[in-house]
């Protein structure tokens, strides 16, 4: 940042909720191509019809809220927010307003130095989604598919003081609500949306400069971008003695810059009111405990546990902690294993993913049971494999076929050859071939001979197709050099 | 009391209104605002707000898929429409 100013970021998050039906309706919340068949007269805001809150829905947000250490408040209002827009068909939006169902809230990001820093959650809410609108040259289409889909929005405190920060934020924010089922977390297909709130101010100043919002930052990249920009231009114009409007900016990625959207001039009028079609939500303890209770490990406590119970690194406890998935299937691995878990962590993290990657195929489509990894790993430990073997013969066809690596091995007579007798065998038929290298070992100093040594186990694996155990064959290599002599 | 804004309520309401209407119902609204101004002469600090008249709180709905209305029965009174969407004049603002 330039020296002396500094910014003052908050976020505005809507995660659409998990649910099989929308927030008022028993319409599908459900993506689809087909425009507008997810629709009823309560989402169509038909005159007459009431709005039912769906539990589940309810549920959901809770969860979220438990999960960002907010305070849950038992009873919450749902309020009328208006607005003239084609895709908002009731000319309002059901959202909670005074009273909202959570606030006072916190995450914890974790900079790339190490250190970590709390950002304060001010509030969640739940709403409804808008429709989609589809602009033609002369004209508008709207579907009303996603008319009524649940909504929380997480507002943060602006105690967001740099772009990093407010990409580490949003996706720590992303591993959280989809680690606990609550959103698909997709920011580039909408069911994860950030707005940021910007402004600047001479360093250390306690006063806030004037905010603006920008919109339309759907990858955590454009977060950090879209921030990285407005940021400067906004220090350019008080620099100039330019004075910052107070308006929203819509964050174009092809340019890579923010455009002026409109200006707060006439500030809108929402007209907030309670609506009088929905009496208060009540949250009883009974149903919170039973919310709380579900919820089961976070990141962050599944972080901590693995690097204590399984004495893994911190920087890998790290990556597994971001994918409840991957997470489990380490443990359930690591289970597996008699040896050191790290061991483990490594060949998920390094070997399997990367087989994944290649075959396009999603951690949990993979046809065979965590617990394998493990036995692989035993095999290895066992002087049944080469872990070259292991990785780079049994795993992949491990993701092939499923089958478990005992039967790998048997099908496709990868058993490493630990029998001593047949190992010199063939490490004496390669110092017959190869008299130049035996007498370099001779007569070499210590690089020579280690070079020698290296020589020949590349002659006893070529001669094995790699199956002789490599470590036997090693010491049998140096003991029958050693006697050459 | 400030004058009641009259056209700021037709435009948030997006109606439109001609003058004479204007001066008829100019009148008419603010005495409706005066009448309910006298509520605020009663002393209500020791009354916790309530947002709805009735006490009764909301009863939530399982999560269940209901049968929604065919596309062509909601398209049935768009003032437009291709049979898949409603179709509205180009949106410029926004
Ligand atoms: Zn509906």
């Amino acid at each position: 940042m330039k020296d002396k100013y500094e910014a003052v970021i908050g976020l505005e998050v809507h995660a659409q909720l998990k649910t099989k039906t929308k927030m008022f309706c028993g319409c599908k919340n459900e993506f689809t191509n087909e425009p507008n068949i997810h629709v009823c007269p309560v989402c169509l805001g038909m005159p007459g019809s009431l709005p039912v809150i769906n539990k589940k829905a309810v549920e959901l947000a809770v969860k979220a809220a438990l999960a960002l250490n907010c305070k849950i408040h038992k009873k919450s209002i749902f309020a009328r927010k208006h607005y003239f827009y084609p895709d908002l068909p009731k000319n309002y939006q059901i959202t909670q307003y005074e009273e909202p169902f959570a606030t006072d809230g916190y995450l914890i990001i974790e900079k790339k130095d190490g250190t970590k820093k709390k950002i304060r959650i001010k509030r969640i809410h739940m709403e409804e989604d808008a429709g989609k609108n589809i602009h033609e040259e002369h004209f508008s289409k709207v579907d009303l598919n996603r008319a009524g889909v649940p909504l929380i929005e997480i507002v943060s405190e602006p105690d967001i003081s740099d772009p990093e920060e407010a990409r580490l934020y949003m996706q720590k924010l992303r591993d959280i609500l989809v680690w606990i089922g609550v959103t698909d977390g997709n920011l580039e297909e909408g069911s994860l949306r950030c707005d940021a709130n910007v402004s600047i101010r001479p360093k250390g100043s306690k006063e806030l400069g004037t905010k603006v919002e920008i919109k339309n930052l759907n990858s955590f990249r454009f977060i950090e971008k879209a921030l990285r920009y407005e940021i400067n231009r906004q220090i350019e114009a008080v620099k100039k003695g330019e004075k910052i409007i107070q308006e929203t900016r819509l964050y174009d990625s092809q340019k890579d810059i923010t455009k002026s959207m409109r200006t707060k001039e006439e500030a809108e009028d929402y007209r907030y009111f309670p609506d009088p079609d929905l009496p208060p939500l009540i949250i009883e303890d009974e149903w919170l405990e039973e919310i709380k209770a579900s919820l089961g490990e976070l990141p962050d406590e599944f972080k901590e546990r693995v690097i204590k119970e399984y004495k893994i690194k911190e920087y890998d406890a790290d990556i597994l902690s971001r994918d409840k998935t991957l997470a489990y299937f380490f443990e359930e691995a690591a289970k597996s294993y008699k040896g050191e878990a790290q061991r483990v962590s490594n060949i998920i993290l390094s070997d399997l993913l990367g087989i994944l990657k290649e075959e396009k195929i999603e951690l949990k489509d993979v046809p065979f049971p965590a617990s394998y990894i493990g036995e692989l790993l035993n095999l290895v430990d066992e002087n049944i494999i080469s872990l070259r073997v292991a990785k780079e013969e049994v795993l992949p066809e491990m993701v092939k076929t499923g089958k478990s690596p005992k039967v790998i091995v048997e099908e496709k007579g990868l058993k490493q050859i630990s029998d001593t007798s047949e190992i010199e065998k063939i490490i004496k038929e390669s110092f017959k071939n190869n008299p130049k290298a035996v007498k370099q070992y001779k007569i070499g100093d210590e690089r020579k001979k280690q070079k020698a040594v290296q020589f020949f186990i590349g002659q006893v694996m070529k001669a094995t197709k790699g199956k002789a155990n490599p470590k036997l064959a090693r010491d049998l290599i140096i003991k029958l050099l050693e006697e050459e002599n | 009391m400030a004058k009641f804004n009259i056209e700021k309520v037709a435009y948030l309401s997006r109606i439109a209104i001609s003058e004479e209407e204007k001066k008829e119902l100019e009148p008419q609204l603010e005495k409706i605002l005066e009448f309910v101004e006298s509520l605020n002469e009663l002393d209500t600090s020791n009354i916790d707000p309530k947002f709805n008249v009735v006490e009764m709180f909301a009863r939530l709905r399982e999560d269940i898929p209901h049968l929604s209305l065919p596309r062509e029965k909601a398209l049935e009174n768009a003032p437009e429409t291709d049979g898949k969407y409603f179709i509205v004049p180009k949106i410029v603002k926004k």
